[in-house]
C-alpha cells in the first residue's frame, strides 16, 4: 500500500514581472485526509501547485513532500501523482499511448497502463485518439495520469471541472477512498461546494495569499446558528415562538430563528401544539464564511490599490 | 544512466506513436524519388545522347560524365534535409503546442535529460530519415541512370561514402530542427522558418555570396553548404559554373559546422524555453 507523504510549503512566493501571484505560502498537507485547497479564479492556486510539483521556479520559499522537492524524488511518479487543469494530450494518440509514454518515461510496470484506464472506467476507450474525448473523458485521462504509479500522494487541480454529474460522484468517492488508504490527497477547488462534501481541511487562499487554514468545520460559524422551522399552520408556529421570546425572521422555507437550538423549537412547538413540518439546523454558512474571507482579502487588495493610484 | 535510456525509450513513443512521422517519411521518399528520377533521366539522356541537349534547356548546366550518379544520390540530403529538419521541430514545439511538457516533467523532473534524450532520438530517426531518401535517390537514380547505359557507381567505394555521409548529415539535420523548435516554440513561427530559410533564404544567400570572395568565405559556413560539403556532392556545387563554383569545406569540417549549429540552437532553446517555467 502506497503510504502517503507530508507536503510541506514554506514561505513560498512567484512574482511575474510585476505581479506577485503567490506570496509568502506556508502550509501543511496531512497523509490520510483531503485537503481543499480553494480560492477564487487567479488566487494563484494552480501556480502554487505547479511550483509543488517542480514546474515553475518560486521566487522564494520551498515546497517539498516528506521533505524532498519534486525534482529530487527518486520516483516521482510512483511518489506523487498530479492531474493539473491544463489537459496535456497530443490529440492524435490514443489514451493508452500517451500514458505508455510516461509508464516508460517513469519506468513503471507494462501492466499499469491497462490498469489505471480500468480503473478510471476508459478501458472500452483506451485505443481511441483523445481528440475526440469529451472534456469529461480527458479529466478521467488526466486522473489515469496521476494513478500510473500507484502513488501515495495525489495533487489535482481542479478535477471536478467539467465532470457531468455521475462523474463528480464518482470522483467524490474516489477522493474519500484515495484518503482512507492513507494517501495525501490535495485537490483544488474555486468554489467549495463542489468538495465541500469531501474534504477533510481547507486551505484557502485569495489574491495569491493564505486567508484561512483549518478542518473543514472551522469555517462553521458557530456564532449565529439558525434554526429553520415550519409549519402547516405557520401563523400560530410565529405566536408560538414570540410568545416564548426567541427572535426570528420569515424566510422562504419557513421560519429563522437565529442563536436557537432545535430541540427548544421543537419543545416550544410540542407545547403550543402546533404541528411541525420542517426542523433543522440551516445548512451552516460555509459557502458564506468562504465568500466572506475570499472577498475582504479582495477589498483589502482593491483598497490598497487605490490608494497606491494618485 | 537508467533514467536517460528511459527518456530516449519515450521519445521514441512519443515519435512513433502519431502518424506525423510516416506522413514525412511518405512525402520525403515520393518528393526525392521523383526528382532524382526525373533529373537523372534528363543528365542520362543528354549524356548518352538520348536526348538532344539542344532540346534540353538546360543552360549549359549539364554536369560532366561520371559526377551524374553522385549528384543525384546527394539529392537526399541536399534537397531532402528540410524534413529531418520539420520532424525534429514539429517533435520540440508540439510539446509546447500540446502542453505535454507537464507530464513529461512530471515524469521525468530533470529536464536537460528528457532534451538529451530528444536529440539523440531524433538523431536517429533523422538517421532512418536518411535511410529512406537515400533509398529513392539511390533506388531510383541508379536505376534510371543505369537504363540509359550509364554506369550507377553503385560499386564504387566514394558512392558508399556519399551514403553514410548522407544518413550523419540527415541526423544532424534533425537536432537542427529540435534545436530550432525549443528557440521558437510556436509551431506555426518554427515551420515558417524551416521552409523560407531552407527553401529560399538559404539557396539564396548561398548564391549571392558565392558573387564575392569575402562573403564567399562566410557563406561556406552556412548550415546548407556545410551539409553539401559533408555529404561530397549537391545540386548546387554541380550546376554552378567552374569559374563561380562555391567555397566549399572538408568533409568532416562540414560535419562538425553542422554539429555546431544543432548543438548551439539545442543550448540555446534549453535556456530560452526548456527550463523556463510550465505555466
Amino acid at each position: 500500500m502506497p503510504v502517503g507523504a507530508l507536503i510541506e510549503f514554506s514561505n513560498i512566493s512567484k512574482t511575474f514581472g510585476p505581479v506577485k501571484a503567490v506570496n509568502d505560502l506556508s502550509f501543511t498537507v496531512q497523509p490520510g485526509r483531503v485537503t481543499g485547497f480553494l480560492g477564487p479564479n487567479g488566487a494563484g492556486k494552480t501556480t502554487t501547485l505547479r511550483m509543488l510539483l517542480g514546474l515553475i521556479k518560486p521566487t522564494h520559499g520551498t515546497a517539498t513532500f516528506g521533505g524532498v522537492p519534486y525534482r529530487d524524488l527518486p520516483q516521482p511518479l510512483a511518489t506523487v501523482g498530479a492531474a493539473l487543469e491544463a489537459a496535456s494530450f497530443h490529440p492524435g494518440r490514443s489514451a493508452r499511448n500517451h500514458l505508455g509514454i510516461y509508464q516508460v518515461a517513469a519506468g513503471l510496470p507494462r501492466e499499469r497502463v491497462a490498469s489505471v484506464l480500468e480503473k478510471v472506467g476508459l478501458a472500452e476507450f483506451a485505443d481511441r485518439r483523445v481528440g475526440g474525448f469529451s472534456l469529461g473523458m480527458r479529466q478521467r485521462l488526466g486522473l489515469a495520469f496521476t494513478l500510473l504509479g500507484d502513488p501515495g500522494v495525489l495533487v489535482l487541480d481542479e478535477p471536478i471541472n467539467g465532470l457531468d454529474p455521475e462523474g463528480i460522484k464518482w470522483i467524490r468517492g474516489f477522493l474519500r477512498d484515495m484518503a482512507a488508504e492513507g494517501r495525501t490527497v490535495l485537490v483544488s477547488s474555486h468554489l467549495l461546494s463542489e468538495v465541500q462534501q469531501s474534504v477533510d481541511d481547507v486551505i484557502i487562499i485569495a489574491n495569491g495569499s493564505l486567508v484561512h487554514r483549518g478542518p473543514l468545520s472551522s469555517l462553521d460559524s458557530h456564532e449565529t446558528p439558525i434554526v429553520v422551522v415550519d409549519s402547516p399552520d405557520r401563523a400560530a408556529l410565529a405566536a408560538a415562538l414570540t410568545a416564548a421570546g426567541v427572535r426570528f425572521q420569515a424566510g422562504r422555507s419557513g421560519l429563522l430563528a437565529a442563536g436557537a437550538d432545535p430541540g427548544l423549537i421543537g419543545h416550544i412547538a410540542f407545547s403550543a401544539g402546533v404541528e411541525v413540518g420542517v426542523l433543522h439546523r440551516q445548512k451552516s454558512g460555509l459557502e458564506d464564511t468562504f465568500l466572506a474571507l475570499v472577498s475582504e482579502s479582495g477589498t483589502r487588495e482593491s483598497e490598497t490599490r487605490g490608494a497606491d493610484t494618485p | 544512466m537508467t533514467t536517460l535510456l528511459r527518456s530516449i525509450a519515450a521519445e521514441f513513443a512519443k515519435i512513433l506513436t502519431t502518424r506525423m512521422w510516416w506522413i514525412l517519411a511518405f512525402v520525403l521518399f515520393g518528393y526525392i524519388g521523383m526528382l532524382a528520377g526525373g533529373l537523372a533521366a534528363l543528365f542520362a539522356g543528354i549524356q548518352s545522347g538520348a536526348i538532344d541537349p539542344s532540346a534540353a534547356a538546360t543552360g549549359g548546366m549539364t554536369p560532366p560524365l561520371g559526377s551524374i550518379p553522385p549528384l543525384i544520390y546527394s539529392f537526399a540530403s541536399s534537397v531532402g534535409y528540410v524534413f529531418p529538419v520539420l520532424l525534429g521541430a514539429l517533435a520540440a514545439t508540439g510539446e509546447f503546442r500540446h502542453q505535454t511538457l507537464t507530464p513529461t516533467f512530471l515524469a521525468t523532473p530533470r529536464r536537460a535529460g528528457v532534451l538529451g534524450a530528444k536529440t539523440l532520438t531524433l538523431f536517429v530517426v533523422g538517421a532512418v530519415f536518411g535511410a529512406i531518401a537515400l533509398l529513392a535517390s539511390v533506388g531510383i537514380g541508379a536505376l534510371v541512370i543505369n537504363a540509359f547505359g550509364i554506369d550507377p557507381l553503385l560499386g564504387d567505394s566514394e558512392t558508399w561514402t556519399l551514403i553514410s555521409r548522407t544518413i550523419l548529415a540527415m541526423g544532424l539535420w534533425a537536432i537542427v530542427g529540435v534545436g530550432l523548435g525549443t528557440l521558437v516554440p510556436s509551431q506555426v513561427a518554427s515551420i515558417v522558418i524551416v521552409l523560407a530559410f531552407t527553401q529560399f533564404v538559404e539557396p539564396l544567400l548561398r548564391l549571392a555570396a558565392s558573387l564575392i570572395d569575402w562573403t564567399a568565405q562566410i557563406a561556406q559556413f552556412l548550415p546548407g553548404a556545410a551539409s553539401d560539403a559533408l555529404v561530397g556532392a549537391s545540386i548546387f556545387s554541380a550546376t554552378t559554373p567552374p569559374a563561380l563554383a562555391p567555397l566549399a569545406l572538408e568533409w568532416w569540417q562540414g560535419g562538425i559546422v553542422l554539429l555546431a549549429y544543432a548543438i548551439a540552437a539545442t543550448v540555446a532553446g534549453y535556456f530560452s524555453s526548456w527550463k523556463r517555467d510550465v505555466t
